[in-house]
């Protein structure tokens, strides 16, 4: 399936992507609004991680196994049988946090929007995540790896 | 193919979905003790909390049993399994054959010997929907003030937090010197204790009931050890849970403190498997077989097994301790072996009183095999990676505990393997 | 600076309206103009840092930032201009030499803009580029005199001649010499990536041939310049052909300093050079005071390269540049490359880079003609430098008598430069020219590689575009033709130099 990589050789550090995706998945969907007066309210689930020269967007992994996945223990969170991608449903989570003491690359949040856990969900809907298509540098790379592998 | 898959939680629900997505066409048949749709069990707390209506219990969507083509047949407790001729019979004496059997009855609670409990109303366990629902009846005929709950493990206090929300006057009474003892330190218990303190619930170190004392026949107070007395109107005993293995006594089937498996989760028996908090499953980090009733645990068993019913080949390579709960609005994780102290293992852990946080890590030859965060739960689940993944983390250990700890903390190559995405590296 | 003298060129504005302080302006500003105060909460940018690059502006999500020349004016002075009075306060102050990057900024007259193309009409019909072939393939290097050919028994003919060396191009665009250790590893890295994939070359500059490189060295025409750095054998056989550089427009009659805090382990290794160490270039080659001097170093060359590879001199477009060009073939030279007085650089003094060259456009028209004149012309290609911006800029260059262009500014551009001209200081904010690798992961050579080729492909559909239009079908059709070209508000002299006709005419 279609994942995010991560090009930590290229990453500025700017952090667009997490300020991008918090808008995605804000109410108004408008940037000035989303980090004005819905600040605070919105996790972007894409979290850039910083030390010293060494910058990158992490978001979750959409892991073949997810351990996310078994670990939920209201539903909440369930695999698209389509497409493969990990979802979370917020109306059926109750923030007892199992998915993120499992998720093995801190990828999944406590979300500021309600007492709910917080992930990426590739921006379903749209035709790249939102953190992908913008980033300045093309850090971010949205790509079928396994496919190209076969 | 033939399966028979017992029970309707987590395991047999990850071995309906594990069989179907090897075969897509074999008979499932599922039995269940209880007669709802598949429900979370552990949203029972929440539920009489009033915090999620019944709607919002399922497990799994309502078409489950319809879109996975399962025959579920719920309401249905099995009493007896044949494996010779590969068939089980229910309580209400109907006969199922089976090719590949599945036996996912999950735990029961543990009552211990009381003076006065047998009977008595207002008692109650605390593991199914039906118990909330029975709580939740008899707080609204009962006028109910105070209550005691028995048990400082995670039932007992997200019991314990559910009653709070309802109003009640809680007592938890633990035996040990803490709350949640297999997990905990005392660090640890002390945050929580101070937030259920926070809400005016009492918390009873140290003791346990020894008398439950009945006016007509309804709880009306406790005698706890040393003799003091509690006056309650409602008793939660929530002492813990054991595997419900009763109905395979005369099985067969290789029973230890859970039914035994082997790492396919195979039983003694040919073609039958097991899962879940029924099963003494392997524990990697103090490498020896015993029951792990936690959730994930059970899914993936159930995952694997129905995997491997359906002809794949498909390991088990153990499980640890885990669990993320939040009481009283202090989230909390503890992970592995949390608890251990001594050689061979090397503590670290800080405390930040103002913030209520706590961060421990145990490490035995630089290798990460316990945690417990309190209140700062963020990115937990890197350290359960690097525990799972017996990572050397002898040259970061500096940076464990540290506020920026994230996979940059990480070797370059660990944190590569992971942000490629465990297990789809390509 | 004393406080009271430093004035800011720009004044950064920051609509309160737009801004949600998501400081993405203070991570990317190396130049710390904007600061996030943690007790306000909100960002605060110091206008008198800013170098006018736009760095902050381009990536700042809500268009909050807009930054205008600052509009501290003097009292009208034509003679005493803003710039000078400012530049009398700086060197007041410090006593040193001022420095500038990139190239002539001055508002001298273009001559480009002073010059038209023809075009068919009627007569000797206009030719669509999209229906028919239209050839832009150029070689440069030395032409026979005569070709003489071969018959065989049964009338077939072959050619007798042996050619000299050419570097075949598909377009006539080549990317001019920016040294490894001036712009950055990936920006070198791009330019030798799009070069290849358009199937022309670039220039390593006097920085050596790093080793990553190598694989895209037939793309490659490295350089032997004063300073001699990274040269070896190796180095003058991996490549396409090697170029002696005895001058740049920017700064003409003067060396090169790269500062040691640019010289990190892979510069220095590329260059051969102790790490940190200033990398001087002397300002004349201590072994070149003549034209036979010049020539023993290009047969030095050929030597080296089995006679090859073509050998090109590179000089700067000065007073005399059309005998010295003449000078430089009759030396052996296979590819005379002029430099104009706006040709970029990464540091020059100020004073020289305004004031010193003539314009590429007189230069290249004076060399062609003084070629031509002494019957030479054929001997070398000429290729010409100093500041392209378009591709009417290359086709007119082509009329005027060059064989190809070299573009520098305009790639940097393409790659993201904003011409701040503060290449100087290494604190490049788009990746470009630095080697602090905080800045330098700024530049995706992927994209920068794909933008280049994007430019090279852009302008060559024009070149075509307009060659069709002319109802010409092959650059080398144009080349030299001057006809196809008019001046426009020209003195007679400057068009006799060019040897164009006035449009009317």
């Amino acid at each position: 399936m279609k994942r995010i990589y991560a090009r930590e050789d290229l990453c500025l550090g700017c952090r667009l992507c997490e300020i991008h995706c918090l808008v995605a998945h804000s109410k108004s969907r408008r940037i000035i609004s989303a980090m004005t007066r819905e600040k605070g309210q919105i996790t972007p689930r894409c979290k850039v991680e910083e030390s010293g020269q060494v910058t990158f967007a992490l978001q979750c992994r959409h892991c073949e196994h997810a351990r996310c996945l078994e670990a939920c223990m209201t539903g909440a969170i369930t695999r698209d049988p389509a497409t493969g991608v990990v979802l979370h449903n917020a109306d059926k989570c109750v923030g007892c946090w199992m998915c993120l003491m499992s998720c093995p690359v801190g990828a999944i949040q406590r979300g500021r929007e309600g007492h709910v856990a917080s992930k990426c969900d590739l921006c379903q809907g749209e035709a790249a995540p939102v953190c992908v298509a913008n980033c300045p540098n093309e850090a971010l790379l949205f790509e079928d790896r396994e496919e190209r592998k076969k | 193919m033939n399966y028979l898959v017992i029970g309707n939680s987590a395991a047999a629900v990850g071995a309906v979905e594990g069989i179907r997505s090897v075969d897509a066409e074999g008979k499932i048949t599922l039995l269940a003790a209880e007669p709802d749709h598949t429900y979370s069990r552990p949203l029972i707390s929440y539920l009489l909390a009033g915090k999620v209506g019944p709607e919002r219990l399922d497990y799994r969507p309502a078409d489950f049993y319809e879109k996975f083509k399962v025959e579920a047949k719920l309401g249905q407790e099995v009493v007896a399994v044949d494996t010779a001729a590969h068939t089980v019979a229910t309580k209400a004496g109907e006969k199922f054959s089976y090719d590949r059997l599945l036996i996912a009855t999950g735990g029961r609670p543990f009552v211990p010997e009381i003076a006065g409990l047998a009977g008595a109303r207002g008692a109650f366990t605390f593991t199914a929907l039906d118990d909330a629902r029975r709580i939740d009846q008899y707080l609204k005929e009962s006028a109910v003030k105070e209550a005691v709950v028995l048990g400082g493990g995670m039932i007992g206090l997200k019991a314990a937090e559910a009653l709070l929300a309802r109003g009640l006057q809680v007592t938890v009474v633990e035996l040990a010197d803490r709350l949640l003892s297999t997990s905990f330190d005392r660090a640890a218990s002390e945050l929580l204790e101070a937030a259920l303190e926070r809400r005016h619930a009492a918390v009873c170190l140290g003791g346990t009931v020894e008398k439950v004392i009945a006016n007509n026949g309804a709880v009306s107070a406790v005698s706890l050890t040393g003799g003091r007395e509690l006056a309650c109107q409602l008793l939660v005993v929530a002492i813990g849970v054991v595997p419900n293995v009763e109905f395979l006594k005369s099985s067969g089937l290789k029973l230890g403190r859970g039914l035994v498996v082997d790492d396919h989760l195979r039983t003694s028996a040919p073609d039958v498997y097991a899962a879940g908090d029924v099963v003494e499953g392997w524990d990697f980090l103090a490498e020896t077989k015993r029951p792990l009733p936690i959730l994930p645990l059970a899914c993936r068993q159930g995952r694997i097994a129905g995997c491997n019913m359906a002809g794949r080949d498909e390991s088990y390579l153990g499980g640890m301790p885990m669990n993320a709960i939040e009481i009283c609005d202090l989230p909390t994780i503890s992970v592995g072996l949390a608890n251990a102290s001594g050689e061979p293992y090397e503590v670290l852990a800080v405390r930040n009183p103002e913030r209520r946080t706590y961060r421990k890590v145990v490490l035995r030859e630089n290798k990460i095999v316990g945690l417990i965060l309190i209140g700062d739960i963020d990115r937990a689940g890197i350290f359960t990676g690097l525990i799972e993944n017996k990572v050397d983390v002898g040259p970061i250990k500096h940076l464990l505990l540290a506020e920026e700890f994230g996979l940059l903390s990480l070797d370059s190559e660990y944190r590569k393997h992971m942000v490629s995405g465990p297990g789809i590296e390509v | 600076m004393r406080k009271w003298l430093v004035e800011p060129d720009f004044i950064l504005t920051r609509d309160p309206d737009r801004c949600i302080n998501c400081q993405v302006c203070v991570r990317q500003c190396a130049n710390d103009v904007h600061v996030h105060d943690e007790e306000a909460d909100l960002v605060q940018s110091d206008s008198e840092k800013c170098v006018g690059c736009h760095r902050c502006a381009a990536l700042c999500p809500t268009q909050a930032i807009s930054i205008e020349k600052a509009s501290l004016e003097f009292r009208p002075n034509g003679n005493w201009t803003a710039d000078r009075i400012r530049a009398v306060y700086k060197q007041a102050e410090g006593g040193g030499i001022l420095l500038s990057g990139m190239g002539n900024d001055q508002t001298l007259p273009v001559l480009w803009d002073h010059m038209v193309l023809n075009a068919s009409q009627v007569t000797n019909p206009s030719i669509d580029p999209l229906r028919e072939p239209m050839e832009l393939v150029t070689y440069l290097g030395r032409k026979p005199d005569r070709l003489e050919l071969n018959r065989d028994a049964n009338g077939k003919v072959s050619l007798a001649t042996e050619l000299a060396p050419q570097l075949r191009l598909e377009t006539p665009i080549m990317f001019s010499a920016m040294s490894y250790g001036s712009i950055s590893y990936n920006a070198s890295f791009s330019l030798a990536r799009a070069a290849q994939a358009a199937g022309t070359f670039a220039n390593t500059g006097e920085g050596g041939l790093h080793k990553d490189f190598r694989p895209y060295a037939k793309n490659l025409i490295v350089q032997v310049a004063s300073g001699r750095f990274g040269v070896d054998p190796d180095y003058l056989n991996v490549a396409a052909a090697v170029e002696i550089k005895i001058g740049q427009g920017a700064k003409p009659g003067i060396g090169g300093h790269l500062p040691a805090e640019k010289v990190d382990a892979q510069v220095s290794a590329t260059r051969m050079i102790p790490e940190r160490t200033d990398a001087l270039s002397p300002a004349p080659h201590h072994d070149i005071y003549s034209i036979e001097d010049l020539r023993q170093l290009i047969y030095g060359i050929k030597e080296a390269t089995q006679y090859t590879k073509p050998v090109c001199v590179k000089i700067s477009a000065v007073h005399n540049v059309a005998a010295i060009a003449s000078g430089a073939v009759r030396a052996g030279a296979d590819i005379v490359a002029i430099d104009g007085f706006r040709g970029g650089t990464g540091a020059a003094p100020t004073v020289i880079r305004d004031n010193v060259g003539i314009p590429i456009e007189l230069a290249l028209a004076a060399v062609d003609a003084r070629l031509r004149d002494e019957g030479i012309r054929h001997q070398a290609s000429i290729v010409a430098a100093g500041s392209f911006r378009s591709s009417a800029d290359v086709i007119k260059a082509i009329a005027l008598g060059a064989d190809a262009v070299y573009i520098g500014t305009a790639a940097l551009v393409a790659m993201g430069c904003h011409l701040c001209q503060k290449c100087y200081t290494g604190k490049c904010n788009w990746g470009i020219a630095t080697q602090d690798p905080m800045l330098t992961k700024r530049l995706n050579a992927d994209v920068a590689t794909r933008r280049l080729s994007n430019l090279l492909r852009g302008w060559s559909l024009e070149i075509k575009e307009m060659l069709g239009g002319m109802g010409i079908n092959a650059i080398e059709s144009l080349r030299g033709n001057r006809e196809h070209l008019r001046g426009i508000a020209l003195s007679d002299r400057d068009l006799n130099i060019l040897g164009i006709k006035a449009a009317g005419e």
